[in-house]
């Protein structure tokens, strides 16, 4: 089990490697004149040319290709200019935000979702089903950018139950951890991004899982539960769910990638101050380091992720050794 | 249709070069078990009937519009009808500068169909080609067509569409290429799991033995076994070619010349009237709702077919 997370993540780092040279080439190789979006043209000729040799960019594709391996190598991933600043630096700053809110949807998602859909197998053909199954796939039909948008207009502005957008109250500015995230406030504006998220993922663990039960539920050892009289809710989530559940891991490590993107637009709907909307921000104002840097660790969360995904995997299924 | 195979099959006895044969049959049961299944199927049934509509709209969409997309409308004192809610007039109400809503959504639909579409067919065949070589050959070429999928998996969807977009100039063409870059390997992944198992059936054998070139094993003798999973395959890819499009216009980031759903709803957020313009939040998306809901139905439906133990009920 050891070797294999470590061979995994061997190959992680080198797909990291991978990615980043493909960034890298994708903004050197861009058409028309790459510097010009990176220094601003109309500045006097001898103030550019500084500008350039302190980002390197008269350097030979070559060159500065080795010196940005190297500098990601050592984690630096030069300072973006919109901030000036280092973009590790802003990228800290945003990842928490952009984690937070992924989890707590992804366990409100995962949690709905499993038991709902386990229970729908098992009420299989009521009326309660279809509900379920269309509900599910209007949701997943839905851009999440678009249900963001109304919910904000129901229970935002409507119902004025929760904000609309940001972290916190505007005009408020925390610096530790423990003073902008745990408090009352931030729980207030987390609800409606977490929860718009949270209906997006949902439809694919629940219908997963539904199809699973029904095919566990066919099993001889179902019946032969039955047969011991052992009550309906234990056999329903001891011996049918455990079992049903692996494929409802294997679907959610290949969505989180597609997670992720909902995230993007689900951050820039309620203003979040995450990665997200960092890296949309980084694009329109050409702050191409940033925007790299962001591109970097957002594949690297995927990576991690599907690890995570294979290792839990590995745990719930004994039959499958590394 | 007995009767036609016979003559048919007898035609092919004299004649052996006709050997697509197998895979028009193939098609041809395809077809009316699909159409079969429709009739007991009543989702399948309103998703076929919401997907013509939606085609019609589409493709009529310049006449069935009432004003061009960036029309500005007047009342009679010369004012701008600037946001104004649903009327007979304007059957979705108008925006902040005085377009009309209602024939944006329409027109957007040929946007939205023709990305989903286009994108949808690149994705399948560059998808459906690699997979069958990787999992015709195997070995080596497989292990390497296979890490490149792995490659592709590992590149978070929207933000390297949004980098792409952003390197690239903003249109229609753009979108379509940045979509199909990422999302062939789904496709490849699947039609290849299905050809390992096809290519070790003897009847491949038997075409190896007899001589057949590797391009001819794989397009006539595979390649019709996998079209029925191909194309429901490619009904997913519609869905998410278009809902990409439509994320993409919404972050600013699509054609800026073309209406589409994606693009109403940026500037309804940015404009910041998405708070209070509700009739002009709400069509567009419910619009790519209910696409994405009909094509869903169809291949739902398409899925029973692929998959006999799916025919149940």
């Amino acid at each position: 089990m050891l070797t294999y997370i470590l061979r995994r993540t061997l190959i992680i780092l080198l797909m990291i490697l991978l990615v980043s040279s493909m960034i890298f080439l994708l903004f050197r190789t861009m058409p028309g004149d790459p510097t010009a979006s990176m220094v601003d043209p109309s500045i006097p000729r001898e103030a550019r040319q500084a500008l350039l040799e302190r980002y390197g960019l008269h350097e030979s594709l070559w060159t500065q290709y080795t010196i940005f391996m190297k500098d990601l190598v050592r984690l630096d991933f030069g300072s973006s200019y919109f901030y000036t600043r280092p973009v590790l630096d802003v990228i800290k700053d945003r990842l928490p935000a952009t984690l937070i809110l992924m989890f707590t949807a992804m366990i409100f998602a995962y949690a709905i979702g499993i038991f709902g859909g386990a229970w729908m197998a098992w009420r299989r053909g009521s009326k309660m089903e279809s509900v379920g199954i269309t509900f599910g796939l209007i949701f997943r039909s839905a851009p999440t950018f678009w249900v963001g948008l109304m919910v904000i207009l129901l229970f935002a502005v409507r119902l004025r139950w929760f904000p609309a957008q940001g972290m916190r109250t505007t005009g408020y500015e925390g610096t530790t951890f423990r003073e902008i995230f745990l408090n009352l406030d931030f729980l207030r504006h987390l609800v409606l991004p977490a929860l718009t998220a949270g209906l997006y993922f949902l439809a694919t663990p629940m219908l997963i899982m539904r199809n699973s039960m029904l095919e566990v539920l066919s099993e001889d050892y179902i019946e032969m539960a039955h047969a011991k009289g052992l009550p309906e809710r234990r056999v329903l989530y001891h011996h049918a769910a455990r079992n049903a559940l692996l494929p409802v891991v294997t679907a959610g490590a290949l969505f989180i990638g597609s997670a992720i993107g909902g995230q993007v637009l689900i951050e820039v709907v309620f203003s979040w101050p995450g990665l997200g909307r960092e890296i949309v921000q980084a694009v329109t104002r050409s702050d191409y380091p940033l925007a790299q840097g962001s591109f970097i660790i957002l594949s690297t969360l995927v990576m991690v992720m599907n690890l995570i995904a294979d290792v839990i995997y590995a745990f719930l299924d004994p039959r499958i050794a590394y | 249709m007995n009767t036609k195979f016979t003559s048919e099959k007898k035609r092919t006895a004299k004649k052996p070069a006709r050997r697509g044969f197998q895979g028009r049959r193939n098609s041809q049961s395809f077809f009316s078990i699909f159409l079969a299944n429709l009739k007991s199927d009543k989702l399948a049934l309103v998703g076929v009937i919401l997907l013509i509509f939606f085609v019609f709209v589409g493709v009529f969409s310049e006449s069935l519009a009432p004003h061009g997309p960036r029309d500005r409308h007047y009342t009679e004192d010369r004012q701008i009808r600037r946001l104004e809610s649903p009327s007979l007039a304007h059957p979705f109400g108008t925006t902040d500068v005085g377009r009309d809503i209602f024939s944006q959504v329409i027109l957007g639909t040929r946007t939205a169909l023709m990305v989903g579409f286009l994108a949808a067919l690149l994705v399948t065949f560059v998808g459906s080609v690699i997979g069958i070589i990787s999992g015709y050959f195997g070995g080596m070429v497989d292990t390497i067509l296979m890490r490149i999928v792995d490659f592709f998996y590992a590149i978070p969807f929207i933000p390297f569409v949004i980098v792409l977009a952003a390197v690239l100039k903003p249109s229609i063409w753009n979108v379509i290429l940045a979509v199909s870059l990422l999302s062939w390997r789904t496709v490849a992944r699947i039609v290849r799991s299905q050809v390992l198992s096809i290519s070790k059936r003897p009847y491949i054998k038997a075409a190896k033995v007899a001589g057949a070139g590797h391009a001819r094993i794989m397009f006539k003798y595979i390649l019709p076994n996998v079209v029925p999973l191909v194309l429901l395959e490619m009904a997913f890819m519609v869905n998410w070619a278009i809902m990409a499009e439509a994320s993409i216009a919404f972050l600013g980031f699509g054609d800026p010349n073309l209406t589409s759903w994606g693009q109403i709803l940026h500037i309804n957020f940015v404009s910041g009237y998405s708070r209070i313009a509700w009739w002009w939040t709400v069509p567009p998306g419910l619009a790519i709702v209910l696409l994405l809901v009909s094509i869903f139905f169809v291949a739902r439906s398409l899925e029973a077919v692929v998959d006999p133990r799916l025919r149940k009920r």
